[in-house]
Parts: C-alpha cells; structure tokens; sequence
C-alpha cells in the first residue's frame, strides 16, 4: 500500500510537469493577449505594462519563469485582479467550492447510492420507474437552469431562503447551491448503481446466499452491496473533483464566490497565471483523487493488489 | 414415510412469447439416505427442477403442484419460512464453482454466516466447525484457508467449499446440480468420491442432477431421465441402465463415447430437442425416435408403472423379453 502511494506520487510529477507545459504554451500561443483589451493606451505605457509582467520576453523565458515561480509555491500576481496575488484569490475562493463541493458529494452519494439500490431491488416496480424518472429529468436538466428555479421557489415564492451570498457558510446558504450542484449527480450515481446492482443481485454468489437462506436484507448489505459498489466508485473519483472545484452556474447565480468563477473569467480575460493555477488546481486533484479511487478498490475487491 | 414426495410437478415460465412449460407432470420420492439421479440434455428441466424445490426460480417463474417434504409442501412456503429450510434441511451444491461464491468475502465467512444464522453458533464455534467441515471435504490446510478468499482456489478447492457450505447444517437432503461439470474429469472423480462418502457419512439423501451417464451410475440408487420437461422413465439405476425401455434412455446410453470400442463416427441421437414455446403434438420425442410411428404423432403417452416401480412414457418401448 505505502509502495502505491509513493509510486502515485512519482507519478503525478511528471503528468503535472506536461500539464503545465501543454497548458502554458497553448495559452500563450492563442491569438490575442491580455493588453489586447487595454485599447487606447500609448505604446510606451502598453510596453511597460508588459514589461512588468514579462510579456516582452520570449515564451521560453517566460516559461521557465513561471516554472521556478511555482516550485517556490508563488502562483505570481493576477492580471486582473489589481493587489490580490493568485495565492490569495485561491486561497479565498477554493474554500468555498469545497464547502459546496463536499456537502454535494455527500448529497449525492448517499441519496444516488440509496435510490439506485431501492430501485435495484424493487424492479420494474413504481419506485423504480419514478427513480429512473427523476433520474433522466436530473439528467437532461442543466444547473442553469435548475439554479434560478431553486431562487424562484425557495427565495421568492417561499422567501425560506438567501438568494445569494455566502456569509462563511451558513446553512441556509449553502442549501440551494448544493441542491444546484448535487441534482446531476445524484442522478449519474442513481443510474449506475441501479444497473450494477441489478446485474450483481443475478449473480451466481447471490444465488448461493439465497440458498443458504439468507434474508433478503443480509443478502442485499453483505454480499451485494461490494461488487454493486465498484462501478460507483469508478464514477466518483473524477466526479468528486468535478463537484469540489465547483461551477460557474453555481458560483455566479448564488453570488458564493466560489473558485468556478475564476475559471471562466481567467480565460475571458486571458488572466494567464489565474487560468494556469486552476488548470493546475483540477490537475493535482484530479491525480489524487484517482490514487484515492484506486487504494479503494484495493480494500473492497481482494483481487486487486498492489 | 419417504423424505420427499414430489407430485405434479409443473414449473412455467411467463416469456414475452407465451408461457413456456419447463418442468411437467413431475413426480418422484426420495427416501432418507437415498440418491436420485435426474438426467437429460440441456434444457430438459433438470436445473428447474431443482430450483422449484428450492424457491430459487427466477421472478418469472410459475410453479405448480407439491413437493412433500417430511410431510410439508415446501412449495407453498413464502420466502420466510423457506430460509429456514434452505442450507438447514435441504442444501444445493451448483454448476459453476467458479462464480458460486462470493468473491468480495472471505471462504471462512461465507461458511460460518451459515452456521450462524441457522444454529445460532458463537463465532468462535462456527469458525472451528467450518474449519472441521473443510477437514471433512479434505480442504488440505483448512485452517488457513479460512482467511483466503475465492480466487485464491481452483476450480475443484471452490467445489469442495461449497460442498462444505452444504453440508454445514446436515441437511436433510442435497441437491447437486451438475455438481461436476465444470471441473477436470480427475477433479471429477474426486469429487465424486467425496460425495459418495459423505453421503454414508451424513446419511444425506441426494438429488443429482447431471447430464453425465457415469456419474449417475457410480452413485445413484434411482434414476429419472428427463426429456422436455417430462420423465421418459424412472426406475433403479441398475434397471434402468442395462435393461434401457425407453428409446430416448438408449440413445443417450449409446451416445457414452468409449475407448475401447474403435468407432470412426460417435453415436449421436440425431437432431435437436423440441422448442418448449411450441411442443409437436404427441409425444415430444417423436422427431428424434427411430421407433416412431403415428400414434406417437397424435397422443402423447402417459407415464405408466409396467412393472413394480418402473416408469414410463413410451408407446413403442424396447421389449428385452422379446428383443433379446
């Protein structure tokens, strides 16, 4: 196991490493520039702006640069964002998106998970058919959506809830943004785990647990749920970065200030070092995640070892 | 009083074509101790059979009749009641060793959830008696084997596990389904062995069900050839295999391939058993009989006693007293 993880983490260097590179340079190589929207300017001033961002050196340096930057932990300065460093943008943003991102994730497994066997079980049944309803409405319903609905239903007609903000949290905040986030999710994990259960509930094993007379609940938590769970689990390292880097849907709707925001604007706004640090943000999540997906398919399947 | 009584036996199934009837009219007993060995090709109902006895048919299963077992119909048993038969009184061995356990789970857990949920055993007192029965199927290191799972045993060592698992509760009765068609013919034989001594040992009545001619006659009392949900005939093993009256109990006896005969071509009996969806009127091995004649094509023939527990379906049987 402390092999994996070592070897995970050698791993991850050099896929970072291209990560950057790639990113950087594709980046760098569209047309247009951050100054393309500061029309007007002298040439002189425009040059010192570049200047002081290195955007008169040759990409290469440019990009040694930066590499050296980011061993020493600096994301470098926003070019938007006058006085804030990426550093502090992240570090104010990211917290947020996980928030959301966790309180999602929980959300969706545990009623995805749940729904999937219930309708598992209960085949062809009415629970499953309305499941599998909610699960394809969830599907074809984007957040954009779902988002101002939630605000029209629960802040307008109901007044129960905020329209938007954040306040560090509170859960009357936090409620519509996990609902926004969790909707599509939930309906994934529900669709897979049902197909994986009902597959594992005709498998030979369960077979056997029937005739050794087990009851149908024993049957269900301790021979079927494992395998059933394997599938899930493929879907939810990915999704779970997914869900914790947050949205821009989200972010911009609820006014939570979360980091998803910073992605789309980075890119409008060819904020170089702001679109770099998210790019390597879901990168390094991305990596872990998949490690932690597959240590845990080592503890439930024991024909994987490592 | 006989362990089992099986009366009327008729297990349908409901297809998006119709109703298939896979099991008909089937009655047979079994006595304490007594093997019984059910064979026929595939698709014959031998499996369905089996699984009716135990309430294993799948969702879209019908069954029909009764199945007295010390006296009770099991078949009318909702599914509570049912488990406290299933692995107690009555266990079944599968075809496929290889995907018949769990995978996910320790082979010692799967064999103590058993004793259990069935005896109430401490866990401590179900481990060393699922430790005693791997001695018993002669599971070498049976102890550490506990701690192993699935994959880490062949073919033959998961057979000997689930016929452990069987055997755990002392079951009134097992049932083998194709106990070893799955594994290598030496694999076979041991098996075989195995469950010929434990069945002295426990005193188990047992229902093997196999296509494999060999393994009925090294083990069963009793045979019932099956043939398109129906019997074709029952009798004695020893009856029913050197005195064959059915056309179709010859056929398949001619169709042993054997070594010490120099045959270029194997026999064969010629074509394919009938679509259950769609039986020819008569009796359903009409097409395939080379004693056919028209009567065969209009009525199919009752499952008669011709002598002191012989049965069978046939308007032209084979006459030994005549014939040879």
């Amino acid at each position: 196991m402390l092999s994996l993880i070592l070897k995970r983490i050698l791993e991850a260097i050099p896929t970072l490493l291209v990560l950057i590179t790639v990113s950087f340079f594709l980046m760098h190589f569209a047309p247009g520039s951050p100054l393309t929207s500061e029309r007007g300017l002298p040439p002189e001033i425009m040059a010192n702006i570049a200047a002081k961002y290195h955007l008169d050196e040759p990409v290469t340096s440019q990009y040694l640069r930066y590499l050296w930057n980011i061993l020493q932990g600096d994301l470098g300065a926003s070019f938007v964002h006058k006085d804030f460093t990426i550093n502090d943008l992240v570090a104010q943003s990211f917290p947020v998106s996980a928030e959301i991102g966790v309180w999602s994730f929980i959300v969706a497994v545990v009623i995805g998970v749940g729904c999937g066997i219930f309708a598992a079980l209960r085949q062809n049944s009415w629970i499953d058919y309305s499941v599998m309803a909610f699960a394809n409405l969830g599907i074809v319903l984007p957040n954009f959506v779902l988002a101002p609905l939630c605000i029209l239903f629960f802040s307008i007609y109901l007044q129960w809830l905020p329209s938007g903000g954040w306040n560090d949290g509170a859960w009357p905040y936090l409620v519509m943004p996990v609902i926004a986030m969790s909707t599509s999710y939930i309906a994934q994990i529900a669709r897979i785990t049902r197909g994986s259960m009902i597959e594992t509930m005709h498998s030979n094993f369960i077979r056997t647990a029937r005739a050794k007379g087990l009851p149908g609940y024993k049957i269900v938590l301790q021979h079927a749920l494992r395998p059933a769970i394997v599938p899930v689990l493929s879907y939810l390292g990915p999704a779970f970065v997914g869900i914790i880097t947050g949205s821009v849907i989200v972010d911009v709707y609820f006014s939570t200030g979360g980091i998803g925001q910073h992605f789309v604007n980075g890119a409008i706004n060819r904020d170089y070092p702001m679109v770099m640090a998210v790019t390597i943000l879901i990168g390094s999540l991305t990596i872990l995640f998949n490690a932690i997906v597959d240590i845990l398919y080592a503890l439930i399947d024991p024909k994987i070892r490592y | 009083m006989n362990l089992l009584d099986v009366n009327n036996l008729r297990v349908n199934f409901g297809t998006p074509d119709g109703y298939v009837t896979a099991v008909n009219n089937l009655n047979f007993s079994l006595a304490q101790g007594e093997t019984l060995g059910i064979v026929g090709e595939s698709g014959s109902g031998k499996s369905q059979t089996a699984f009716a006895l135990m309430g294993l048919l799948a969702k879209n299963g019908l069954v029909e009749g009764e199945a007295l077992f010390e006296g009770k119909n099991i078949l009318g048993y909702n599914e509570k009641a049912m488990n406290r038969v299933r692995a107690e009184k009555i266990a079944m061995i599968f075809q496929d060793p290889m995907t018949s356990l769990n995978p996910y789970m320790k082979v010692g857990k799967q064999l103590m959830e058993v004793l259990m949920l069935h005896k109430g055993y401490s866990k401590a007192d179900a481990f060393e008696a699922s430790v005693k029965m791997l001695d018993a199927v002669k599971m070498p290191e049976a102890r550490k084997r506990m701690n192993m799972y699935p994959h880490e045993f062949s073919g033959g060592m998961r057979q000997r596990v689930m016929i452990a698992m069987a055997l755990l509760c002392q079951p009134k009765l097992l049932i083998a389904d194709e106990p070893t068609t799955a594994l290598d013919v030496t694999v076979q034989a041991q098996i075989l062995t195995l469950l010929n001594e434990l069945k002295d040992e426990f005193n188990t009545a047992i229902i093997m069900i196999t296509h494999d001619l060999g393994v009925v006659a090294g083990l069963c009392d009793k045979v019932l050839v099956m043939y398109a949900g129906r019997t074709m005939e029952y009798g004695e093993t020893s009856d029913v295999f050197y005195r064959p009256t059915h056309p179709y109990t010859k056929g398949l006896l001619e169709a042993i391939p054997r070594l010490d005969a120099n045959d270029d071509v194997l026999a064969t009996i010629p074509g394919n058993p009938p679509n259950l969806l769609s039986l020819p009127a008569g009796c359903p091995f009409q097409a395939r009989c080379v004693h056919v004649e028209d009567r065969c094509r209009k009525e199919a023939p009752n499952l008669e006693e011709y002598q002191q527990g012989k049965l069978r379906a046939c308007h032209k049987p084979i006459d030994f007293g005549v014939a040879s």
